[in-house]
């Protein structure tokens, strides 16, 4: 345990926007990731929070290797996997080892495969085709994802299947590879409410059973609320607040993440509290606000968030914030 | 099963429409102006009795159908006649016995004259439809794998531009050129040629092909080209496709697994429907290059107002076409699995 499970630091991925004139010397630059550090113990889930637009499905993209990042470096195992080519990251077993659960499992699947083409091609690509177990791991990822009994999916299509159903084939998929992490890209977000919570626990119940990381991407902070143990809020490509979930949650210090928090809806009406509505858009990424890059929205700014960039305060071991209002 | 259930039904409907184009190709020509009967010999001497008699060599002299004598100029007559003596039954009576009547202007079946049109024109239309679709697809497949380079850019101008030639200008363009680097530039073989060795009979043959099967392959293979690209460029961008690769897929992989397979299915409907044509031959192509051709024979069966010839071909390539989109269909559910045959 000496040595970290993933390590982000100042991770940053700038995409080029074109030149905003034919004479202007350096293009602009939408800066989607933009100074990113966390860190991830073993069989930890942590959960991503932010608004569309944040950078949070860039920074998943940027973990898997399918982006270049522009600066910064991304250590898995304490080794630096940051700029690492398709040839050395299947050498280092890391494709096999991160797993990826995307959005919306009505586009991910292939629509030509059968559920069972779809559970061993994982296998056959990182050759383990003719291993004398196949049958049994793919047998019992499915089942493991919730697809019981296996056989009745085995020889289906996807378009066979339900939304709830699809996405427990993307999570068999990625769990045949016995992945040690899982990147889940709003894995509910295009499931019906009825079914999020399914999904969310079948993740919470593999994460016990099989020890495996979880980075849960999401724009709902409630519907996490149960299962990470550790949240980070991101705003404009930068994590403004992170901690235990209990402390965020019940003790949020920075203003965006007490304006999230204040709209999670609460079913009793009597416990009914004031929302804290943010005015006006998220600012374009291409012009980052001076100073604090939340000060345009934030409701309790002060004349200097608009001079000086917040650090990360810690606040206590288990929670960091970055607001200029928490400098004593 | 359902599968054959659907199958069958789809069968049966083409059944049904090749019903209907007999039926409409036999009113098709008798509504056309003309006496056929003056239009095979066209002499001002010819007497009146010697018309009558070719009138009744052909069966034109029976009614069309009940009621109607002719259809051009609509002529009322006698419904009370046998329907099996009216020029209608007696077309349908020979179809159903493989008889598509006498040419007028030829004095041959009809069927035989086809028969023998129809391969030369399989032979080179067949070769310029498989060449154009194996070079149209990998040229497609090529840009597609470089989309937004100067290599997909060049490719898909030059596919643009080979889809916008005229058929016929490009042949006469390749006439020239072959005239002056020693192609053969009409016909299939060379006279005499029937009595050497068949190896050589064949070489003669191909070397006729030759020209021709240029022209249809660089007409033909631009739209094979554009929409492999479009198509392929399509699903490359696809959700499944940044799946794969983040399994650890390769580049190779993921086209030859994922990405092909999907992007074949606008290709399939469009490969059926020129296929279906194949039969129809080029008639510009085999018009330029005297091709002896089911497109040739229709192209002066027109001129000499020969309607069993024409009737004939509209039927043949009528049946390909049904037959190609029937299996076109049949493709179309074992490449996608959600297309639901009901």
């Amino acid at each position: 345990m000496s040595k970290k499970f993933l390590e982000v630091r100042g991770l940053k991925k700038y995409f080029e926007a074109g030149r905003p004139s034919f004479f202007a010397k350096d293009p602009r630059n939408v800066h989607a990731v933009d100074g990113v550090d966390f860190t991830l113990r073993r069989s930890e889930v942590i959960a991503l929070v932010g608004e569309s637009g944040c950078g949070k499905s860039t920074l998943a993209l940027l973990l898997m290797g399918l982006e270049n990042p522009t600066a910064g470096s991304i250590k898995f195992e304490g080794m630096d996997i940051t700029h690492l080519n398709d040839g050395e990251r299947k050498s280092h077993d890391l494709r096999r080892k991160i797993q990826m659960v995307f959005q919306d499992p009505y586009e991910s699947l292939n629509p030509t495969q059968t559920i069972e083409e779809i559970v061993t091609e994982p296998l056959l690509v990182h050759g383990m085709m003719n291993t004398p177990d196949r049958d049994e791991r793919v047998q019992k990822a499915m089942e493991d994802a919730g697809l019981k009994p296996a056989d009745v999916y085995l020889r289906r299509y996807p378009h066979e299947l339900s939304g709830g159903q699809r996405q427990r084939v993307v999570i068999a998929a990625a769990l045949v590879l016995e992945p040690e992490l899982i990147l889940a890209d709003e894995p509910v977000s295009m499931l019906d409410v009825s079914i999020r919570a399914e999904v969310i626990n079948l993740l919470a119940e593999l994460r016990i059973k099989r020890q495996i990381a979880v980075i849960f991407i999401t724009h709902d902070l409630g519907s996490v609320g149960f299962f990470a143990d550790r949240v980070a809020v991101m705003y404009l490509g930068r994590i403004v607040e992170i901690g235990s979930m209990l402390e965020v949650l019940e003790n949020p210090k920075h203003p965006y993440t007490k304006a999230l928090i204040s709209v999670i809806p609460v079913p009793n009406p009597r416990l009914r509290h004031e929302r804290i509505i943010l005015q006006g858009e998220t600012p374009n990424p291409i012009n980052i606000p001076s100073g604090c890059r939340f000060h345009p929205r934030c409701p309790v700014a002060i004349a200097s968030c608009a001079l000086s960039d917040p650090p990360m305060l810690s606040l206590n071991k288990s929670h960091q914030a970055a607001c200029l209002l928490l400098v004593k | 099963m359902n599968l054959t259930r659907a199958i069958l039904r789809k069968a049966a409907w083409s059944v049904f429409t090749i019903l209907f184009v007999i039926i409409l190709n036999f009113f098709l020509f008798r509504v056309l102006p003309g006496d056929p009967a003056r239009a095979g010999i066209r002499d001002p001497r010819l007497k009146k009795e010697a018309v009558e008699m070719l009138r009744v060599r052909f069966g034109l002299d029976k009614p069309v159908i009940n009621c109607f004598e002719s259809l051009n100029p609509i002529t009322l007559g006698d419904c009370n006649v046998n329907p099996l003596d009216t020029q209608f039954f007696i077309y349908v009576r020979n179809l159903t016995q493989g008889e598509l009547g006498i040419s007028y202007h030829t004095n041959r079946p009809v069927a035989d004259v086809l028969a023998e049109r129809l391969w030369n024109t399989v032979l080179l239309i067949g070769a310029g439809q498989i060449l154009s679709i194996i070079i149209g697809v990998a040229l497609g497949v090529f840009a597609a794998w470089k989309a937004r380079t100067y290599l997909d850019y060049g490719a898909v101008a030059a596919s643009l531009v080979a889809w916008s030639l005229p058929t016929f200008w490009l042949g006469i363009i390749l006439l020239f050129w072959g005239s002056s680097n020693g192609f053969p530039l009409a016909g299939k073989a060379t006279p005499g040629m029937s009595s050497m060795p068949l190896l050589q009979q064949w070489g003669d043959i191909a070397r006729h092909m030759f020209l021709p099967t240029l022209t249809y392959t660089i007409v033909y293979l631009g739209e094979y080209t554009l929409i492999m690209r479009s198509s392929l460029v399509d699903v490359l961008s696809e959700d499944y496709i940044l799946t794969a690769k983040a399994k650890g897929l390769s580049a190779f992989q993921i086209l030859k697994d994922h990405a092909l397979k999907n992007a074949m299915l606008p290709l399939v409907t469009v490969i059926a429907i020129n296929l279906g044509f194949t039969v129809a031959g080029a008639i510009q192509i085999e018009a330029v290059f005297s091709w002896p051709g089911l497109g040739s024979a229709i192209y002066e069966a027109v001129g000499r107002r020969d309607f069993p010839i024409l009737q004939g071909a509209f039927l043949l390539i009528a049946i390909a076409v049904i037959i190609a989109n029937f299996l076109a269909d049949l493709t179309y559910h074992w490449l996608d699995p959600r297309v639901q045959v009901e």
